[in-house]
């Protein structure tokens, strides 16, 4: 009796919640749709998140649920686009043209440097213990952990400062989130125009520490013809969606800042050898 | 209520599961590096915590002290959790998709976490009555939650740091425990010193 009693209630117990989780499995199931498995299969499985939601069969189950769209895929492109809308039945317009790009333009000898840093050689150790070598808060630190974080080799440092390859680049969005002074954005269509500083202190102040930085001058704002560019917090912004391109306040601006990227002067077509990340750090 | 306050006290800072009882290190030094990580487990250890004492302690009340079966406590507790939590797991992913993604990870990982079986079973060794049993699982999972979220402040720095080769990884990370934990014991004796003996 003293042995039968407690199998008897473990058993029992053990009974309650086994047929209790199998009426619950069969009662409660989630019915998965076979079509997000086959569209998961068809994507790239970077699960980088590009697409704004958290990994590939995440957007995969948001295509077939809540009806996202099929070409928000950056890093399959129009490939994956069409062979998505072919599971879909539908048709679908292709993925639209984005890249990365990087809002500094402080190389070596334009910008200010206030240490010389021999800790560990990554941005995020720098940055986490230092505040960066520069003058600059908002200054790429220059040791490249945006181009460990890439798997396309699209970024590149050139002179102490990142700079994306737009022809490798599939806008996966992995460099954004590692930059710890968060300098990268991703380009949504629109013109190529944009600017390469991130610094929001005063223009006296941002003179002081480095010699391609935006004074908010506010020149770009009445050179433009389209209201696409305002200064925000001593910094100017380009509305991607009014801007047309027309190239006026790349001419006006004095710090030669607001750049196109398809400019053949920009670093991205020049020399593409990549200088060592790091490099010679603070003798500028 | 001073008695639940006093509970809560010293679960979180005096004698705090993850620091100074050594209960749930696996996840408190698995899933601690990353801060939204560590506080979503923490969430749900919280959470299971809470539901498992809330059922636990009815049970052993009723069935198992009624025939003087104690002994079988641990075993049929962790039989009751780890079908629970399955239970729950299956009813948020039905009813609340929004906080199964959010908390589904973590939730099968602590269908038999110690911290978990801990907080129930010691409900019973300090004899508390239901709501006191309550309040200690709630404030066992708060600690938890402060555990956690100092040392992924701690990790992320160590991450950082320019250790050497030998004590890269693992071995600094349990050091760094091993000082917050030496860190806990400055609250020893405070629950007397705030709230008299």
């Amino acid at each position: 009796m003293t042995i039968a009693l407690p199998i008897i209630i473990v058993s029992l117990i053990g009974l309650v919640a086994g047929v209790g989780l199998t009426l619950a499995a069969k009662y409660m199931a989630v019915s998965v749709d076979e079509r997000a498995a086959r569209i998961n299969s068809v994507l790239p499985g970077a699960n980088c998140g590009a697409c704004g939601f958290a990994g590939c069969s995440d957007y995969a189950s948001a295509i077939v649920d809540s009806g996202a769209k099929p070409n928000l895929c950056p890093v399959g492109g129009a490939d994956v686009a069409a062979k998505i809308s072919t599971v879909l039945g539908v048709e679908v317009d292709a993925a639209e043209q984005r890249y990365a790009r990087v809002r500094c333009a402080g190389t070596f000898s334009k910008t200010r440097y206030v240490m010389r840093y021999r800790g560990m050689q990554s941005c995020a150790a720098n940055k986490t213990f230092y505040r960066g070598r520069g003058a600059c808060p908002n200054a790429c630190l220059g040791y490249g952990d945006c181009t460990y974080a890439c798997n396309y080799g699209a970024i590149y440092m050139y002179h102490g400062v990142a700079v994306v390859d737009k022809d490798k680049c599939v806008a996966c969005g992995l460099c954004v989130e590692r930059c710890p002074n968060k300098l990268i954005e991703l380009a949504r269509g629109g013109s190529d125009i944009f600017v390469r500083c991130s610094n929001t202190e005063k223009g006296k102040v941002t003179r002081s520490m480095c010699s391609v930085g935006c004074i908010a001058c506010g020149r770009c704002v009445k050179a433009c013809k389209f209201g696409a560019v305002e200064i925000e917090n001593n910094l100017a912004a380009i509305d991607q969606e009014k801007c047309v391109g027309c190239g006026l306040c790349v001419k006006e601006c004095p710090m030669n800042i607001i750049r196109k990227y398809s400019d053949p002067s920009f670093p991205h077509h020049r020399a593409k050898s990549a200088s060592p990340a790091g490099g010679q750090a603070a003798q500028g | 209520m001073k008695e639940i306050l006093v509970i809560l006290f010293s679960v979180i800072l005096v004698d705090n599961f993850v620091l100074s009882k050594f209960l749930g290190i696996c996840p408190f030094l698995g899933v601690s590096k990353r801060l939204d990580s560590s506080v979503g487990m923490s969430i749900a250890v919280t959470f299971v915590m809470i539901l498992a004492t809330a059922v636990t302690w009815p049970l052993y009340a009723l069935l198992l002290a009624r025939f003087e079966l104690e002994y079988l406590q641990i075993i049929v507790f962790i039989l009751v959790i780890a079908a629970l939590v399955q239970l729950v797991e299956i009813m948020l992913k039905k009813y609340m998709p929004a906080l199964h993604s959010s908390l589904g990870v973590y939730l099968p990982l602590i269908t038999t976490n110690c911290a978990v079986l801990g907080a129930t079973i010691l409900n019973f060794d300090n004899g508390y009555t239901f709501a006191q049993s309550l309040a200690n699982a709630f404030g066992a999972g708060l600690g938890f939650l402060l555990a956690m979220v100092l040392f992924s402040g701690i990790r992320q720095k160590i991450e950082e740091a320019d250790v050497p080769e030998t004590f890269k990884g693992v071995p600094s990370v349990l050091i760094a425990a091993s000082i917050l934990s030496l860190a806990f014991m400055g609250f020893s004796g405070m629950v007397e010193g705030v709230f008299g003996k």
